[in-house]
């Protein structure tokens, strides 16, 4: 089934119906290595569902979903720890696998949270648990990385330095990432797909494609087409005098 | 050296212990209380089918309590009535018939007293081998399903999504509380079964900053409850169940000092 071996997961007109209310439905995507697909769309337009249907958290679904890796993280956008469990920083990094101290140690270094790693959980504020978060899941290695607006409640220049770290990961350790987001101004640098939603797929293929699209417009406004459509001006070729496009 | 009964009951005591503590920690994070509750009163069922088909108690404990399980599980799914109402249902309705059940068995004589309460005389031999291979067993299955469980137990969906299979881990778990429950009734009572499981717990949770300590802490304090408790229940001629969750209590409030020293600590 699997031609092209660098899919990760492929979602095949997806959909999921909760009491007779449809979540979302119709979603195709396609998740390969390297990658990095960003779903947008506004609240309550199935961003979370899309992204639980890829996991396979959601099992009676309409459609199909085919995944062709089991080294999955997830960073789910709501966690909450109950104050009976007493559990630790590092407690929590190696809750689903066993990863040496070094790993860890890394992880919570990139994400700049070393500090805490005996810390209790339920004492971090939103912006520390959520860079605990993405520390856990990167510390695993992982080959899908399904991030669900992963810097929510984090400062502004730790948002930055985190999708920049959410880029490089994807980079070095050359897995795929589906990401859900609302910030468009930063997600759209690094995303080389998006797939805009609302309740369905609105309309999906390059940032630059998107911005372009009518009903992306309808939905998000003039001004949200004009943010990514300046991110055009810092793509990573250049035109010669020819007319050939080189890489920078 | 198990001719002595007392010797026998603390034997048996030390390997409930060993497994109430973990599984213990697990019903005191998951709010499964009540659900042992109901367990442990379906349990009366249990001894009156050991009794009316010559079956050991222990086995056939164990298999009332899945069935009822089971049942709540179908219940669950197919009724709009909320979770605690189905407990109640269950738990109260089982022990009715559990001693309307004995009411009907006339040729035997029962210890009402013992079954509700435990009883350290009642311990044979053979108990003590159900409970340390029953125990022993509950603690390597509780093992290997201790990474799933524990995910769940912090968040199902990120457990599941990682390829956890929480579902799997969690009725293997409810097959474990019907097990724990079999092989601690004759010691602790039915009625007491649940404080076994929480108090320790609890205790423990005042004085741990991890879910291993929480576990260490939690078989320690019920080993010394089962100790102190066993103690005293031969001292005073009380029942040992009472006893034993007596002795329980006692460490659960000495670990609250420790709970204020650390808030000051804070300040």
């Amino acid at each position: 089934m699997n031609s092209n071996n660098n899919i990760l997961v492929k979602l095949n007109n997806a959909g999921f119906r909760q009491s007779e209310k449809w979540l979302v439905e119709g979603v195709s995507l396609t998740v390969e290595k390297g990658k990095i697909v960003t779903l947008i769309g506004p609240n309550g337009s199935g961003k979370s569902t899309t992204a639980k249907i890829a996991l396979g958290i959601y099992k009676n679904i309409e459609g199909t979903v085919e995944k062709y890796t089991t080294k999955v993280s997830y960073v789910p956008q709501k966690i909450s720890i109950d104050w009976t469990l007493p559990i630790r920083v590092y407690d929590f990094m190696l809750l689903t696998e066993t990863i040496e101290d070094s790993a860890i140690d890394e992880a919570l270094s990139l994400t700049g949270v070393i500090h805490l790693k005996n810390k209790n959980l339920g004492s971090l504020s939103g912006g520390e648990f959520q860079r605990v978060l993405i520390a856990r899941a990167i510390s695993k290695k992982p080959e899908l990385l399904v991030l669900d607006e992963p810097v929510q409640g984090v400062d502004y220049t730790g948002e930055i330095a985190l999708y920049e770290l959410i880029k490089k990961i994807s980079d070095t350790l050359n897995c795929g990432i589906l990401l859900i987001s609302h910030d468009l101004h930063m997600v759209m640098k690094a995303t080389d797909h998006v797939v805009c939603l609302n309740g369905h797929v609105c309309c999906s293929g390059s940032p630059i494609d998107v911005a372009k699209n009518n009903e992306y417009k309808a939905l998000f406004g003039e001004k949200a087409s004009q943010i990514l459509t300046t991110y055009e001006h810092k793509h990573d070729h250049v035109h010669s005098d020819e007319g050939e496009i080189k890489k920078n | 050296m198990f001719d002595d009964f007392f010797i026998r009951a603390l034997v048996a005591g030390i390997g409930i212990a060993f497994v109430t503590g973990p599984l213990g920690c697990f019903v005191v994070w998951r709010r499964l209380s009540y659900f042992g509750d109901t367990l442990s009163h379906s349990a009366l069922l249990g001894v009156t089918m050991a009794y009316t088909f010559d079956l050991n108690i222990a086995i056939s404990v164990f298999l009332i309590s899945s069935v009822i399980a089971l049942i709540l599980i179908q219940l669950q799914k197919k009724t709009n009535l909320p979770g605690d109402a189905l407990l109640g249902l269950l738990a109260h309705s089982s022990l009715a018939v559990g001693l309307v059940v004995i009411g009907f068995l006339t040729f035997i004589r029962f210890d009402i007293m013992g079954l509700l309460f435990g009883d350290i005389l009642a311990v044979t031999t053979d108990d003590l081998l159900v409970i340390w291979t029953g125990g022993a067993l509950i603690l390597i299955v509780l093992k290997l399903i201790w990474k799933p469980l524990l995910a769940s137990t912090v968040n199902y969906e990120l457990a599941e999504a990682e390829g956890l299979n929480p579902d799997r881990a969690k009725a293997i778990f409810t097959i474990l509380m019907a097990a724990v429950i079999a092989i601690s009734i004759k010691m602790v009572g039915l009625l007491l079964i649940t404080g076994m499981l929480i108090i320790p717990a609890a205790m423990a949770r005042n004085i741990s900053d991890s879910p291993q300590k929480m576990v260490l802490f939690s078989i320690i304090g019920g080993l010394l409850s089962v100790i102190l408790g066993l103690y005293s229940s031969l001292e005073f001629n009380t029942s040992s169940g009472p006893s034993i969750i007596a002795a329980a209590l006692i460490l659960f409030i000495l670990s609250l000092f420790k709970i204020k020293q650390s808030i000051k600590l804070k300040n």
